[in-house]
């Protein structure tokens, strides 16, 4: 149990009543690539809500490499190693790239941090190195608010990972996508997949088709089923609450 | 816009070079000229315009920047220039009392004036007690979470709270009539005489250089990152890991610091401070200096409220009747048509030769990344 990356037992949020997540019992194995599906309205948002701190668990735990997350803050969080990336992309837009990826890097996040800073050799290096990973090398010092929505997902988990966390969260990365930015997006989950644990929240089942390996389909706040994705697609449930609709 | 890399060593300094050379013009040039001009009046009202300009600063750094919208820094500008007609009030023979005591039957000096005795307890009070009060204030404010325009109503509430106890202790400060300072006396002199007042002057100037010094350092590091990510998107800065309170915390009391010193520099260049530093006009007035001028530039600021006062000072004088009219449809035109503000405006003047360039420094930085932008275009 302790080996597990990521466990929540018996997880209930209610927003005045409404059960958003309903006894939801998770995990993930440490350098795991997760995919949950489910349709809208299913708790997806809710679930990284709750684990990074966004709302409060109603009842039940949630565990982080065993420790118990119940009244952590946002940012106590994030800096046990969980890094979040939003529906929508939210990069600092005023901010260049490089800049964007410095600010999530940077060790000592303190006031006195930021006013004295004393950045570590290999900082330069380390931030070079991923911008080509994502492929925004050219746009390094250009303000994020003048790049493309393809580019602006990139650079977001790219600051995702320049945290160096160890679970990453990822909230449909591709929603709004061309089919050419959605296979870089995909290429690039899979490359951090080797170094990181990652859950990807998604709705578009040819993305998932390109990565998934493990499915967790949520219906209504509890987990329908889970499975590889060609189970997860022969499930007659799973058909008859998500996949039998028109969208596929 | 709001690009502040840290500029190269020889833009730095350049710019501190021009901020020197303009900080000794205005010392040593403005003075004689004005005088041989006839307008000798005109260096006390500069003075005074210009400590206004470096409340103006602190409200940059806080609105422009950061995003916090206080409508209550009268609060510490009044905090500011209390502390130092305070301890000018207490430069009398030992054993007697401020005047103004004697008319509410008062023969015990209260227990908060004795600190003001102390030439150095007065200037550490400019800058810490309002410094402090906003550290209290923001702390409770942000680790509640409250922002934007709640934030902003809460300021006014607070102003008007300090602005009816100060106005209501007649007994303690001399309520609604306030504190004078130009018939008090300073290191043997009566400050409202043609050397102090020149010293307060040269004071104010070179205060105004450190304010914005201070402000550019603030705003072009790491620091001033985080601040611009606190506006944009302050959510997203708890999810990289930062807790914004602590940055919000410290920026609001350095701005409040500002705000205090500003307080009493003017306090002093114009003779008196009475709660009126607290209404609610006058701290929308130091928000009006920034929008004017151009949020989050610094150099906006300055100007912002310099321009503002002199045609404020010139127009009411004029037309007593019509300066509110004329204040609020500059807004309305500053909001409308310049949301850059003067600084906003003159950077879309594409034509602006390099040479001219350095007379506002903060574009120096600017021009950098829209040359990188290009090139990575290509």
């Amino acid at each position: 149990m302790t080996s597990k990356i990521l466990v929540t037992e018996n997880l209930t949020v209610s927003f005045d009543g409404f059960k958003a997540l309903k006894n939801l019992n998770f995990s993930l194995e440490p350098g795991e690539l997760r995919v949950v599906i489910g349709p809208n309205g299913a708790g997806k948002t809710t679930f990284l809500d709750v684990i990074t701190g966004k709302v409060q668990p109603t009842s039940g735990r949630i565990l982080f490499k065993g420790q118990n997350l119940r009244r952590q803050t946002e940012e106590q969080i994030s800096r046990l190693g969980i890094g979040r990336k939003f529906q929508t992309p939210r990069v600092y837009l005023n901010l260049t790239c490089w800049q964007n990826l410095e600010l999530s890097y940077h060790a000592r996040k303190s006031v006195w941090g930021t006013l004295f800073p004393r950045p570590p050799r290999d900082e330069r290096r380390h931030l070079g190195h991923l911008l080509e990973i994502i492929g925004l090398v050219p746009q390094a010092q250009s303000r994020a608010a003048l790049l493309s929505h393809g580019e602006k997902q990139r650079l977001e988990i790219g600051m995702l990972v320049a945290q160096s966390p160890n679970l990453l969260l990822v909230d449909e990365p591709v929603a709004g996508l061309t089919d050419e930015e959605t296979g870089k997006v995909g290429e690039l989950l899979l490359t951090l997949a080797e170094t990181h644990s990652i859950l990807v929240i998604e709705h578009d089942m040819e993305f998932v088709r390109q990565i998934a390996r493990q499915v967790t389909v949520l219906h209504e706040g509890t987990i329908l089923c889970e499975g590889t994705i060609e189970q997860v697609q022969a499930d007659p449930r799973v058909i008859e609450v998500y996949l039998g609709q028109p969208q596929e | 816009m709001l690009n502040l890399r840290l500029s190269r060593p020889k833009a730095l300094l350049l710019e501190v070079g021009v901020v020197f050379l303009l900080v000794l013009a205005t010392v040593f040039g403005v003075p004689p000229l004005l005088t041989a001009a006839g307008q000798a009046y005109r260096i006390n009202l500069l003075g005074r315009f210009l400590a206004l300009a470096i409340a103006a600063l602190g409200v940059d750094l806080i609105w422009g920047f950061t995003g916090l919208l206080s409508l209550g820094q009268g609060i510490f500008f009044a905090l500011g220039g209390y502390s130092l007609a305070m301890h000018l009030q207490l430069q009398i023979p030992t054993g007697q009392l401020p005047d103004f005591f004697s008319l509410y039957g008062v023969s015990q000096l209260p227990w908060f004036w004795y600190p003001y005795y102390s030439f150095g307890f007065t200037l550490a009070a400019v800058v810490l007690l309002p410094a402090l009060t906003a550290a209290l204030l923001g702390y409770l404010v942000f680790r509640n979470r409250i922002r934007g325009v709640y934030f902003a109503i809460l300021t006014q509430a607070a102003l008007i709270v300090f602005f009816n106890f100060f106005n209501g202790q007649q007994k303690l400060i001399n309520g609604t009539n306030g504190l004078k300072t130009d018939t008090t006396e300073l290191f043997g002199q009566l400050v409202s005489s043609q050397p102090i007042q020149s010293a307060f002057y040269t004071c104010t100037v070179v205060l105004v250089a450190v304010a914005y010094f201070l402000c550019r350092w603030l705003t072009s590091g790491r620091f001033g990152r985080i601040l611009v990510a606190v506006r944009d998107d302050e959510t997203r800065l708890r999810f990289s890991g930062y807790n914004p309170t602590g940055f919000k915390v410290v920026v609001f009391a350095i701005a409040a610091a500002l705000v205090g010193v500003a307080g009493a520099l003017y306090t002093v260049q114009s003779g008196i401070i009475t709660p009126d530093a607290m209404s609610i006009a006058f701290s929308i007035d130091m928000v009006i200096w920034v929008a004017v001028g151009g949020r989050g530039t610094l150099v906006g600021a300055i100007l912002g409220a310099l321009l503002v006062e002199f045609a404020r000072n010139n127009l009411s004088d004029q037309f007593p009747e019509f300066w509110l009219f004329l204040q609020g449809a500059l807004f309305l035109l500053v909001v409308t048509v310049l949301p850059g503000g003067v600084i906003g405006w003159v950077r879309t003047w594409r034509i602006f030769p390099p040479p001219t360039v350095t007379t506002y420094p903060s574009l120096e930085v600017d021009l950098e990344p829209e040359d990188d932008q290009q090139d990575s275009r290509d």
